[in-house]
């Protein structure tokens, strides 16, 4: 008992304000930072894009406020371009986005104590990145009250940083009419290894992985971003079916 | 050279597509009181974040121009993704990772510009 009581004084005194919703939310902030520098080349090009495609100053800044999905926006200004109706674009950001499905099903658990309100705002910044990095801070079992101010931390400074960066393609990308093609646009697949990286720990992990890069290969040329969503599937399987062989194998050890 | 006045197809395409992300973003947690997961769908859930996102980088990474495969190593998107690789299981720094595997695509990307 004394033990416990010193440990947790000890941990009380290590971190005195590190559990008040402001340190959280700014914690949060601070761990998404490097996924922010990666963001902004994608903002960027995407304002400079919209703006070259013939989309209006306010429907594009309309997508990054309202809709807030970077790979489906660039989807549809690709799109427009090809002069394709906007019923079409819709059902096509519904086939690009479904993974966030996927993440949302994830939260659930972690989302459960919260009301209806701070569900809608945090369902509605379940991006890629702010889902990385809030899932990983969810995943610590540290005990730590109020991660949702964590989570609210990651997804305020992505969407002003997204928004900023569409504005600014939009005004100053006239300045720099090839910017498209510089090839900015491996800032995503670099955030994206940075990311997968930490979670290559155990086996089950590796299948998973090999075999959903495997899958979106072989899958690529199917319509509509529909390899992704197959590849996906393919590598959860393969890591669900993976822990189950590596355990059976324990147990007859 | 960008039109300032909003059209009527834009404002049905942009609430659409809002409407669409959003409902995809939300819809598990209304859902999630009414119906239970199966064990295995939630252990399954664990995998979702690296598998998605290698879904991503893959083709992005090994079909540059999003039809042919390449493999070889005048890709340099394959170059900056190895040596994302590398950094980042080297160093385990995330923003490292992303700087200099930059530095490096942009290298390459420069070079065999150049003509090397």
């Amino acid at each position: 008992m004394p033990v416990n009581h010193s440990r947790q004084k000890r941990g009380i005194a290590i971190s005195p304000k590190n559990n008040s919703p402001v340190s959280l939310f700014f914690e949060g902030a601070k761990d998404t930072f490097p996924l922010i520098v990666g963001a902004i080349p994608f903002g960027i090009i995407f304002g400079t894009l919209a703006a070259t495609a013939g989309l209006s100053f306010g429907a594009t800044m309309g997508m990054s406020l309202f809709v807030f999905a970077g790979a489906s926006q660039f989807v549809c200004v690709s799109l427009v371009t090809a002069g394709v109706a906007w019923p079409m674009i819709v059902l096509t950001t519904f086939v690009v986005n479904l993974r966030h499905m996927l993440y949302g099903a994830t939260m659930v658990f972690f989302y459960k104590n919260l009301n209806p309100l701070w569900k809608m705002v945090l369902a509605f910044g379940l991006t890629d990145e702010t889902f990385a990095v809030a899932v990983s801070r969810y995943s610590k079992n540290d005990g730590v009250p109020g991660k949702h101010y964590y989570n609210l931390g990651s997804m305020v400074f992505m969407y002003g940083n997204w928004n900023l960066c569409t504005f600014i393609g939009l005004t100053a990308g006239k300045a720099f009419p090839g910017i498209s093609q510089w090839g900015l646009d491996f800032a995503m697949p670099a955030t994206f290894i940075g990311i997968v990286i930490p979670y290559l720990v155990s086996k089950p992990m590796w299948a998973s992985v090999i075999t959903a890069g495997t899958v979106s290969i072989l899958a690529g040329g199917l319509p509509h971003k529909l390899g992704l969503m197959m590849a996906a599937l393919a590598g959860v399987a393969a890591g669900v079916i993976c822990e189950k062989v590596f355990s059976e194998k324990k147990e007859r050890i | 050279m960008f039109e300032t006045g909003i059209q009527l197809y834009e404002i049905y395409m942009v609430a659409g597509m809002a409407l669409v992300t959003f409902g995809i973003r939300y819809i598990m947690f209304p859902l999630s009181g009414r119906l239970r997961f199966p064990e295995l769908f939630e252990r399954g859930l664990r995998y979702v974040p690296p598998v998605v996102l290698t879904a991503i980088i893959v083709p992005s990474v090994l079909m540059p121009t999003g039809e042919t495969l390449n493999l070889k190593l005048n890709n340099p998107y394959l170059i900056g993704a190895i040596t994302a690789c590398a950094v980042g299981g080297l160093f385990k720094n995330l923003l490292l990772t992303i700087v200099v595997s930059m530095a490096v695509f942009l290298g390459a990307q420069w070079a065999f510009a150049m003509g090397w």
